[in-house]
């Protein structure tokens, strides 16, 4: 990283050093109770420990490996809804009427809390099977990315379909050349939240029962166990990836799309 | 051979509904190949659709068209056209030598004939050092020349421009009327031209179209004395002059009914 990018983070930094010191200080101030809220060194500490189990040879850290967990059922549903999501973008797109007759369902599906079905993929899959936190995340982030790609591929500049008539083009020309470059901007910025929304999606369907070793549980134990040092470490691991799985795909955004607004240096 | 042939054109769009315009009516026109034509007039008189019409991207209500003794249809098919737009509508996603590229990708030429080609028509527009750069790096005028290499990369017969330097500066203008001259004249293409300005259709054209909206026709076809190759003197030639003057009246004379009937109402 050169001097300047760093000077660039250095009000970031700030902020976060300042947050966290003015929550230690707050909590130490006011004299606050462990279980309503930790010290962020307490947080820390207890997340040293755990970085000190895994790195062990012969010990376990139940929190990364809970961690690990999640981030699979979360990649999963991810690459299964938004894959789906796409594809089934793609062959709607192809024919007006069907896109048509299948984007208002698409649109009302997106407003559903899609959460609430937990409990009926945990009945479906098993409560303890990874497929059914996969299968939640998977329906939460498919109608973002069916949404996007389908405005994508159809939301084409006239003119520039125009030119490509005017070459004779194929349809499938049409597609490759035209139509799929122009959606790619549509599929990352769903890319992007449904990235988000797939730990969201995974941690909470967590919360209605899952695997002993991942995220959701791990939270909803410790915290009734009143080790809220623990939950806090595990709300901690999900944030770090979280931000991790965003960065990702705006780092192969990046390169897929240079070219894009979003990215010009003059 | 004549490029094109139009007879008895007549386009209404909506027809049978409470929205129907005629859009062009009787029209008569023929171009010969490698003939620069401009077609002039106020807005709404069917410039566009008659382009829209000969591309093959419209088809007309009634009457006969021909390009190359085709239908136009056929003719689009044969790769027939390049066109030019008011705006440069360049693939962003693509490097300037990739956008040149892109015809010759669909018509299916081969990669070292295509980077070739590309290259020898950038370096024609003057912009062989760009080949590299993205559309969004290059000014307006620029793109526009990016676009017109790509419009002629496939070597059309025909090429196209619908208003394509209305969007640019005076002094750009000008210079891209020469380069276009330049260009015209080392390929030997037939250019069908939509322009607003008739000093631009004066000096670029061998003959010019009038047209009139509501319903829009041809009201006259001028025949431009100044011999080519035309350059800065061309602009202070008294034919030149004149011809402007010839032209505007014909265009008061078009658009002064109208405004009557503006009046009125
Ligand atoms: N797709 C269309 N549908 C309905 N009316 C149209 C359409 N395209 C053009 N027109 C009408 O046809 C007339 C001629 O338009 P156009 O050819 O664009 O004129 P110009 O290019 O000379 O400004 C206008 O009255 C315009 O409103
Ligand atoms: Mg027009």
């Amino acid at each position: 990283m050169t001097r300047d990018r760093l000077a660039a983070y250095l009000p970031t930094i700030a902020v976060a050093v300042a947050v966290l010191l003015a929550w230690e200080l707050l909590v130490v101030a006011f004299d606050i109770q462990q279980f309503l809220l930790p010290k962020p060194s307490a947080i820390f500490a207890e997340f040293a420990d755990q970085v000190g189990l895994w790195l062990a040879p012969d010990e376990r850290s139940i929190l990364f490996e809970s961690s690990g967990a999640t981030f699979w059922e979360a990649i999963g549903g991810f690459v299964i809804g938004c894959g789906g999501g796409a594809l089934v973008a793609l062959i709607t797109s192809r024919w007006t009427v069907l896109s048509e007759a299948t984007m208002p369902f698409a649109i009302a599906a997106n407003s559903v809390p899609i959460i609430a079905f937990a409990p009926i993929m945990n009945n479906w899959f098993g409560i303890t099977n990874p497929a059914s936190k996969m299968a939640i995340v998977a329906i939460i982030v498919f109608f973002p990315t069916m949404i996007n790609t389908v405005r994508g591929l159809t939301l084409v500049d006239a003119r520039q379909l125009e030119l490509m008539r005017s070459y004779a083009a194929s349809p499938g020309e049409v597609l490759w050349k035209l139509r799929i470059p122009n959606a790619l901007p549509y599929i990352f910025s769903a890319l992007r939240v449904a990235s988000a929304l797939s730990l969201i999606g995974a941690v909470v369907a967590e919360f209605f029962g899952g695997p002993r070793a991942t995220l959701g549980v791990y939270i909803t134990q410790e915290a009734s166990a009143f080790d809220f040092a623990k939950a806090w470490t595990a709300i901690m691991m999900a944030s770090i990836i979280g931000i991790g799985f965003y960065l990702a795909v705006l780092l192969i955004e990046r390169r897929l799309m240079p070219w894009h607004v979003s990215f010009r240096v003059e | 051979m004549n490029a094109i042939e139009a007879r008895g054109i007549q386009k209404i769009f909506n027809p049978g509904t409470d929205e129907a315009v005629v859009a062009l009516q009787d029209i008569d026109l023929q171009v010969a190949a490698g003939e620069f034509l401009s077609l002039v007039g106020p807005s709404g008189c069917g410039k566009s659709t008659l382009m829209r019409l000969i591309a093959d991207l419209l088809q007309p209500s009634s009457g006969d068209l021909r390009v190359n003794g085709k239908a136009p249809a056929q003719a689009r098919r044969d790769r027939d056209y390049g066109m030019v737009f008011q705006q440069a509508t360049l693939y962003d996603w693509r490097s300037v030598s990739k956008n040149v590229q892109l015809p010759l990708e669909v018509m299916g030429y081969a990669k070292a004939e295509r980077a070739k080609r590309a290259q020898a028509m950038l370096d024609m527009v003057e912009l062989g050092d760009f080949v590299e750069h993205y559309p969004w790096q290059l000014s307006g005028g620029m793109q526009q020349r990016v676009s017109i290499a790509r419009a002629l990369v496939f070597e059309p017969s025909v090429l196209l421009m619908d208003e394509p330097f209305g969007a640019l500066d005076e002094f750009t203008r000008e210079r891209m009327n020469f380069e276009l001259l330049r260009i015209w004249q080392a390929t030997g293409t037939t250019v069908v031209f939509v322009t607003h300005s008739i000093a631009e259709a004066a000096f670029l054209s061998g003959r010019i179209v009038v047209m009139t909206p509501r319903p829009g026709r041809i009201t006259q076809v001028v025949s431009n004395p100044l011999p080519y190759p035309r350059d800065f003197h061309t602009r202070s030639d008294p034919a030149f002059h004149a011809l402007v003057a010839q032209l505007r009246d014909l265009l008061r004379d078009a658009v002064g009914p109208t405004l009557a009937q503006a009046r009125e109402t």
